[in-house]
């Protein structure tokens, strides 16, 4: 017998549901659930996460990602800046740096940040301690990819809208700032909340610069409390925490996109 | 900064502009006299534009001079936003800002490049918008706008700067038929209240009711100038006349690859041909 377009449709359809349907239960039947709970969902051990977790070590989390993005949006705004420059210096300078930063490991940046500059410049701190050295360590590398980003936006605003500020008698830096930059930074929100969930991922990268009971972050949080309870469970809870914060940020997002969209 | 009233609104003279290998101008002489309307006409690739936005120094002259109300564009060490604060540009594209809304559009430039303040800046804006008939259009986006709308309004926008001279690059060639008119009548109103103009335009009615004076370019010179009656209706270079020809009426036009004198076009049945398959 031969089958019509929409019945074959639906068999076909029908098929995808039930071999998903047949995974999921297989996941849920042959797993050990009791083993699983026991090291991975230990409701004392939660309860003595908090609220250390959300009070220390979530709100350092956020500090270092903000910091970090703060400054790689500055730097990396000036970055792009003179990757267009008239000026030729300016552009090879800033392509180098773009280059080798994209490729060094962020480890690698933020070991050389916090011990490297104590050694070049004994007498003097990095302002904010800690904060300071993973907002710097880390935002110098997100600099090098947000200014590709932000180089891309600025690009991407048509050509005729400087030309119309600049016929209005607006300087060339005027230009940039109150038409040019305000556009692009619109047309690369998507790219720069991608840096930002990055970068919040990447602040667990604090504990090479030897964090104390103040500057603990989500991470290295939860492997301390692993190996102080030797139960995974706390693993879960920073996991968990990491996605307090990315998930809300996503709709944040949305929303912002939507509201631009009538002003495109 | 010196301005001689007395002085020509714009005056060119030798003007050479080059990209890469290719001569655009090929040495321009032209001059546009205070409360001059001036139209330039020509087929595609014959300069107009360039011309018109060299005046803006939005192109860089390869050679040649050029005042702007007496001041000399030309010379490197000119003031160039200063100098652009007078000259108003309406482009194509129309080019507002569409992060801003028509009213931010009109007094962003006023604030930071004038510092007037917001209350005065409005206050122009407004008068503004309301000569090109867009009062209730304040607060909408560019986005939200017709065609005609959003080149009025970028009309308006140039015209809150008060210059004393406006250039107009084909503000009506991206515009749907039935929305010209309003762009045509606004420019007209200017026009009638003594503004100075050079408009690089196709609308050939426009040019013979408004202009004073119309100039017609191909291959980068100036083929001839004067009054519309005599360069539209009578002109006297051959090329004015093939131009003209294919411009009024494009269905008329001689076949593809053959020659201007042909005899009568043979009548083609079904669409007409297309005057710009022949450019």
């Amino acid at each position: 017998m031969k089958l019509r377009r929409r019945q074959r449709e639906r068999l076909s359809l029908g098929i995808q549901y039930l071999v998903f349907v047949a995974i999921i239960a297989v996941v849920l039947f042959a797993a050990d659930w009791g083993r699983l709970k026991d090291a991975f969902f230990r409701v004392d051990i939660i309860e003595s996460m908090f609220p250390t977790i959300i009070t220390v070590a979530l709100r350092n989390t956020i500090l270092y990602t903000l910091g970090a993005f703060a400054f790689g949006l500055v730097f990396g705004t000036v970055l792009a800046l003179m990757r267009l420059s008239r000026v030729a210096p300016y552009r090879w300078l800033a392509t180098a740096y773009i280059e080798l930063f994209r490729g060094l490991p962020a480890l690698l940046v933020l070991f050389l940040v916090g011990y490297g500059i104590p050694i070049a410049f004994p007498e003097r701190e990095i302002p904010g301690g800690v904060f300071g050295s993973i907002a710097i360590g880390l935002g110098l590398t997100a600099a090098a990819y947000m200014a590709e980003t932000i180089r891309a936006g600025i690009q991407a605003v048509p050509k005729g809208q400087m030309e119309a500020a600049r016929t209005l008698g607006m300087s060339h830096f005027t230009a940039m700032r109150t038409i040019v930059i305000p556009q692009a930074f619109r047309i690369v929100i998507p790219p720069l909340t991608n840096e930002l969930i990055l970068l919040t991922k990447d602040s667990s990268l604090a504990y090479v610069l030897g964090v104390t009971a103040q500057t603990i972050e989500v991470t290295k949080f939860g492997r301390d409390m692993l190996n102080d309870r030797v139960n995974a469970t706390p693993l879960l809870v920073a996991g968990l925490a990491y996605l307090v914060i990315t998930l809300p940020l996503s709709q944040v997002v949305r929303r912002l996109e939507l509201r631009y969209a009538k002003a495109r | 900064m010196t301005t001689t009233p007395s002085r020509p609104a714009v005056e060119i003279r030798d003007l050479h502009k080059s990209f890469g290998s290719l001569e655009v101008l090929k040495g321009i002489d032209f001059e546009v006299g205070q409360g001059e309307v001036v139209c330039v006409i020509g087929p595609s690739g014959s300069g107009k534009s360039t011309l018109l936005r060299c005046v803006d120094l939005l192109e860089e002259p390869t050679a040649g001079t050029i005042w702007v109300n007496g001041v000399e564009m030309t010379d490197p060490d000119v003031e160039i936003d200063a100098v652009r604060r007078g000259i108003g540009m309406v482009f194509q594209s129309f080019n507002l800002f569409p992060h801003l809304t028509v009213l931010n559009n009109l007094t962003i430039a006023q604030r930071r490049v004038l510092r007037r303040g917001r209350a005065e800046a409005e206050r122009i804006a407004r008068a503004n918008l309301e000569r090109v008939g867009l009062t209730d259009k304040a607060d909408a986006f560019p986005a939200q706008l017709s065609g005609g709308q959003q080149q009025r309004a970028a009309i308006a926008r140039s015209l809150s700067m008060e210059p004393k001279l406006m250039l107009f690059d084909e503000p009506t060639s991206a515009l749907d038929p039935e929305l010209v008119g309003d762009v045509l009548t606004v420019m007209r109103g200017l026009a009638e209240d003594g503004m100075t103009m050079m408009v690089v335009t196709h609308e050939m009615a426009f040019a013979r009711d408004v202009a004073d004076r119309v100039v017609f370019m191909d291959g980068g010179v100036v083929v001839e100038q004067g009054p519309p009656q005599e360069v539209l209706g009578a002109p006297k270079h051959e090329r004015t006349r093939a131009f003209l020809a294919r411009v009024l009426d494009p269905t008329r036009v001689e076949r593809l690859g053959q020659p201007a004198q042909s005899p009568e076009p043979p009548e083609v049945p079904g669409l007409p041909m297309d005057g710009r398959h022949t450019v």
